[in-house]
C-alpha cells in the first residue's frame, strides 16, 4: 500500500537507535490523541444534554470502530470490506446473553468481543491467504453469508431478531440512567482502543504488521511470521467491534439482522479511516469525528437533507482522488516537523 | 411436486441469463482494469428506471428502449471512468474501490431524493408460454433471449473486432499492449463504458418482470460478485455460465429448504470458491 506510508517506517528507525527525543515525541502524540478522545466525551458530560450525549455516543462508536479497523487496514494493509460482520456477530452473541440468559452488560461485553475474536480467528486462518481485492471480496461474501445465516438462526430470533424487556434496565438505574452508563462505557472503550492501537504500533508486532503492509513477501523473507501476525491483527481488530456491537444493541434494546450487518456502515468505517489517514493512530479518530459531524450536518440541514448521501459521496470522491493519504497523512507529508507529533 | 420443482428450475435458469449479463459487465471491468466496480448495483438500478421512464413515460416498447439504455449506459460509463476511475487506475486497489463506492453513493443519494425508495413497477406483459406442465412468463423468455443475444454480441465484439481485441490485449498485459501502440486509456474507458452498458441492460431486462426501487441494484451487484467468482473473474463468457449456475441453484434450493437459506448457500459457496479456486471454476480471464 503506497498511500499513507510517508514516515511510517520512522518508528523502525527510532527503535533501532533508541533516542530520547523520539520517545518523547511519541509520548506527546499519545497524549494528544487521548486528549482528543477525552475532549469528545467531556463535551457531552459537561452539557448533560441527552441529544449531545447520543451524538457523541455515535461519534465515539465510529471512532473506535474505525480505530480497530485501522489495525487491519492501516497497519497490515488488508482491506476488510465486511468488518462490520464482527460488530454484528459479536453484538448478537453479547446481546443473546443479556436478553436470554439474564447476564449483566459487563460480562456480556467481554463475551461479545471474545466471540467476535474466535470467529475472526477461524475465518482469518482461511481468508487471510487471499490478497488484495480477492480478500476484500471474500469479506463482503462473509458479511452477506453471516447476515443471511443469522436471519435463519433460531436462537438469535431469525429475521425478527432479539429484544430485551425494559425492566432489564432497572438494575442500571432505569432506562435514562442506562443510556448514560452506555455512554460512559463507550467512552472507556474508545480510550482502550486508542491505547491498544498505539501500543501495537510502537511494538515489534506493529512493526511486523507495517512490514507486511509494505511488502508481504519481503517481510516473510526477513523472518516476519506473516501468517501468524496478520491473523493476530485480524483477531485483535475483530475484538472491539464485538464489544461495541453488544453495547450498541444493549442501548437500543433490540437487534435484528438488517441492523447488525450493514455493508454501508462497514464501508463508511473505511471512509473514516481513509479520511483521517490510514496507519496513523490519531487519523481514524479525526476521520470518524469529521465524517460523523458532516453526516449529521447534512442530515439536518434543509438544503442537503435529501441529498446527504450524494454530498458525502462527492466528498469521498474528492478525498480519494486528491488527498489519498487522508488529513493526518497529508499533514505528515506536508510538514515534516509534524511527523513526530502525529503518530 | 416434481412439476413445481421443474417450473422453479426453469424460472431460475431464465433469471440466470439476466444475472449473467449483469455479471459480464462487472467481470469485464475487473478483467481489464482490476477494478471492482462498487457502482455496478446503482447502475443496474438506473437501467431499471430507464425502462420504467421510457415505457411509462414515452410508451416505448421495453425492448426497443433497451437500445437507448445501451447508448446512454455506454456514455455514462465513459463519464464515470473519466471523472472517478482514471486518476486512481494505478493507485492501490482500495482507492478504486472507494472511488466507485463514492459514485454509488452519489447515484443512490440523488436517486433517493428524486425517486424516493418506494417500489416502481413496469406494467408490461407478454402473456405466457405453456409447454407441458410448464408455464413461462413471456417477459422472462424474452429477457433470456435478449441476454443470450447480448452475450453473443459481446463475444463477437471481443473476439472479432479490432477494439474488442484491443480490450483483450490490455486485459492480458497493459504494459505490453501500450508498447504495441494500443491507446490503453481509451481502451480502459471503452471497457468501463461497456461494463456500465451491460449493467444498464441487465437492469432494463429485470424491470420487465420484477418491481424495483433505486436500492434494488445492490442485490444484483452482490449476485454479480458471486457469479463473477463462479465463472472466473475477468472472463465475461464464464459469467454467463456462472449466471446459469446461480439461477439453477436458486431454482433447486427452495425444493429442499426454506427459500431464506438461498443467500446463505450462495455466499458460502462464493467464499469457498474464492478460497479454493480464486480464478473461478471456469478459470482465467478473457
Amino acid at each position: 500500500m503506497k498511500v499513507g506510508n510517508v514516515g511510517a517506517v520512522r518508528p523502525a528507525a527510532s527503535a533501532a537507535v533508541p533516542s530520547i527525543p523520539a520517545r518523547f515525541w511519541q509520548r506527546v502524540s499519545f497524549w494528544v490523541t487521548l486528549a482528543v478522545v477525552a475532549l469528545l466525551g467531556a463535551v457531552a458530560i459537561v452539557s448533560q444534554r441527552d441529544t449531545l450525549r447520543e451524538a457523541m455516543f455515535t461519534l465515539l462508536m465510529f471512532a473506535s470502530l474505525a480505530s480497530s479497523l485501522n489495525i487491519l487496514l492501516g497497519y497490515t494493509g488488508y482491506v476488510s470490506f465486511g468488518h462490520i460482520v464482527f460488530f454484528g456477530l459479536g453484538g448478537y452473541s453479547g446481546f443473546y446473553f443479556i436478553s436470554k440468559q439474564g447476564w449483566s452488560i459487563y460480562p456480556s461485553l467481554i463475551v461479545g468481543g471474545l466471540v467476535a475474536s474466535v470467529i475472526a480467528l477461524l475465518i482469518g486462518l482461511s481468508i487471510l491467504r487471499l490478497r488484495g481485492a480477492y480478500f476484500a471480496l471474500a469479506t463482503i461474501g462473509i458479511l452477506e453469508a453471516a447476515r443471511a445465516f443469522v436471519a435463519n438462526f433460531g436462537p438469535f430470533g431469525g429475521s425478527t431478531g432479539l429484544s430485551i424487556n425494559f425492566s432489564v434496565y432497572r438494575q442500571y438505574g432505569g432506562p435514562a440512567q442506562a443510556l448514560w452508563t452506555s455512554f460512559y462505557i463507550m467512552w472507556v472503550i474508545t480510550f482502550i482502543v486508542v491505547i491498544v492501537s498505539f501500543y501495537i504500533k510502537s511494538s515489534r508486532f506493529g512493526l511486523g504488521l507495517l512490514s507486511i503492509r509494505e511488502d508481504e513477501d519481503a517481510a516473510l523473507v526477513m523472518g516476519v511470521n506473516a501468517p501468524r501476525w496478520k491473523t493476530l491483527a485480524y483477531v485483535v481488530s475483530a475484538f472491539f467491534p464485538g464489544v461495541i456491537g453488544t453495547l450498541y444493541f444493549f442501548k437500543n434494546g433490540n437487534v435484528e439482522p438488517a441492523d447488525a450487518f450493514r455493508l454501508q456502515m462497514s464501508i463508511e468505517t473505511i471512509v473514516m479511516v481513509m479520511l483521517g489517514g490510514q496507519g496513523t493512530v490519531l487519523g481514524p479518530i479525526l476521520g470518524a469525528a469529521t465524517y460523523d459531524r458532516l453526516r449529521s450536518y447534512l442530515l439536518t440541514s434543509d438544503l442537503f437533507k435529501n441529498l446527504h448521501l450524494a454530498v458525502a459521496g462527492l466528498a469521498l470522491l474528492l478525498i480519494v482522488l486528491f488527498v489519498p493519504a487522508g488529513v493526518v497523512g497529508w499533514l505528515r507529508g506536508r510538514f515534516a516537523q509534524l511527523r513526530r507529533v502525529l503518530e | 411436486m416434481p412439476a413445481q420443482v421443474l417450473t422453479s428450475v426453469v424460472d431460475g435458469l431464465m433469471l440466470g441469463f439476466v444475472y449473467g449479463v449483469a455479471a459480464m459487465g462487472m467481470t469485464l471491468i475487473w478483467g481489464v482494469m482490476r477494478v471492482i466496480n462498487l457502482s455496478h448495483g446503482p447502475l443496474i438500478a438506473l437501467g431499471m428506471f430507464g425502462t420504467y421512464f421510457l415505457f411509462t413515460g414515452l410508451g416505448l416498447n421495453p425492448y426497443l428502449g433497451l437500445l437507448l439504455i445501451a447508448v446512454v449506459g455506454l456514455v455514462a460509463g465513459f463519464v464515470i471512468y473519466g471523472v472517478a476511475v482514471h486518476r486512481v487506475i494505478n493507485a492501490p486497489y482500495l482507492s478504486s474501490l472507494l472511488a466507485t463506492f463514492a459514485v454509488s453513493m452519489m447515484i443512490i443519494g440523488v436517486g433517493t431524493a428524486a425517486l424516493s425508495t418506494s417500489p416502481f413497477n413496469v406494467d408490461f406483459s407478454l402473456g405466457s408460454v405453456a409447454a407441458g406442465p410448464l408455464t413461462i412468463p413471456g417477459t422472462r423468455l424474452m429477457a433470456a433471449f435478449a441476454a443470450v443475444l447480448v452475450a453473443g454480441l459481446l463475444y463477437l465484439f471481443l473476439y472479432r473486432t479490432k477494439p474488442g481485441k484491443a480490450i483483450r490485449a490490455v486485459s492480458n498485459n497493459r504494459g505490453a499492449a501500450e508498447l504495441m501502440g494500443i491507446p490503453s486509456s481509451r481502451v480502459l474507458a471503452l471497457s468501463f463504458g461497456i461494463g456500465t452498458m451491460l449493467a444498464g441492460l441487465a437492469g432494463g431486462l429485470i424491470a420487465t418482470f420484477f418491481p424495483f426501487t433505486i436500492l434494488s441494484g445492490e442485490t444484483y451487484q452482490l449476485k454479480s460478485f458471486v457469479i463473477g467468482v463462479l465463472g472466473g473473474l475477468g472472463n465475461p463468457i464464464g459469467a454467463l455460465v456462472g449466471g446459469l449456475v446461480l439461477g439453477l441453484l436458486e431454482g433447486i434450493i427452495p425444493a429442499f429448504m426454506p427459500v431464506s437459506w438461498v443467500p446463505v448457500i450462495e455466499f458460502a459457496l462464493f467464499v469457498l470458491v474464492l478460497l479454493i479456486r480464486p480464478t473461478g471454476l471456469l478459470g482465467g480471464r478473457a
